[in-house]
């Protein structure tokens, strides 16, 4: 059978697929499993939190991320901890933030990797108990994580 | 010895809510990286971040394979009195660096 050139563009598209395989990731299912540690079975409201990230990213291996949380940061009323979780990377936790009232504000600026086009989400723990969190899909069209 | 840059303003004004920049030079490498042999590049990355404001601790950041090499990190603080503020960050190996700067408030 000759090669055709509508069977040599077909194979050329699928090739990437193949060569793409990767190392166990993470699923939405490991991240919502790490959110549910960290949550500890209470319930999680939207808002108050605020995550920054690009829409769409060319290069997954360094990211800006701010997150920032509205909040006084008195003794009284503040953040005491702030968890970032990814669904596709190998590892469902990016970073864990536990700021101190002396900080006097809550917004953190870091830069991640990412694996893949995903969901981030981020969550709040205030020092009244309740936990907020805000989520964004990211598009990567160059995934970190893998490559040697 | 890790390579950073740490930017800590010298003065501030009391109260006033500054900005602490780290930079650190290191390679996060992740421990899902494969060698041409198929084998992984062992992980090696800055596990912990701490800032102390006077010796008591004000921040505390866990960091993952997810965070880019030379890990960056930008935060604040209410400077409220002249006093040391420290950064120190723990490697894979356990090992604790540690750099301070004094700010003067007033």
């Amino acid at each position: 059978m000759t090669l055709t050139r509508r069977a040599a563009i077909a194979i050329g598209l699928g090739a990437p697929l193949v060569l793409l395989t990767r190392p166990a990731l993470a699923s939405p299912e490991t991240m919502n499993a790490a959110i549910a540690e960290f949550t500890d079975g209470r319930s999680v409201q939207e808002g108050r939190i605020t995550l920054d990230i690009p829409v769409l990213v060319e290069n997954g291996n360094s990211v800006p991320m701010t997150v920032e949380v509205d909040s006084p940061m008195t003794p009284e009323d503040h953040v005491t901890e702030i968890a970032v979780f990814n669904e596709r990377n190998p590892l469902p936790d990016v970073v864990r933030f536990r700021p101190s009232p002396a900080l006097g504000l809550a917004r953190f600026q870091t830069r991640i990797r990412l694996g893949d086009t995903q969901k981030i989400t981020a969550i709040a723990r205030l020092s009244d108990g309740t936990l907020w969190s805000a989520a964004m899909t990211v598009i990567v069209t160059a995934p970190a994580c893998i490559e040697s | 010895m890790t390579d950073a840059l740490v930017n800590i303003p010298e003065t501030a004004t009391p109260g006033e809510i500054i900005e602490i920049k780290l930079l650190i030079s290191h390679p996060m490498e992740t421990g899902f990286r494969p060698r041409s042999d198929g084998s992984l590049v062992p992980r090696d990355i800055i596990t912990s971040v701490r800032c102390l404001y006077g010796g008591e601790t004000v921040l505390e950041v866990d960091l993952n394979p997810a965070i880019s090499a030379n890990p960056f990190l930008v935060f604040h603080l209410r400077a409220d009195r002249s006093d040391e503020i420290a950064l120190e960050w723990t490697d894979w190996g356990g090992v604790v660096h540690r750099e301070a700067r004094q700010i003067t408030v007033a």
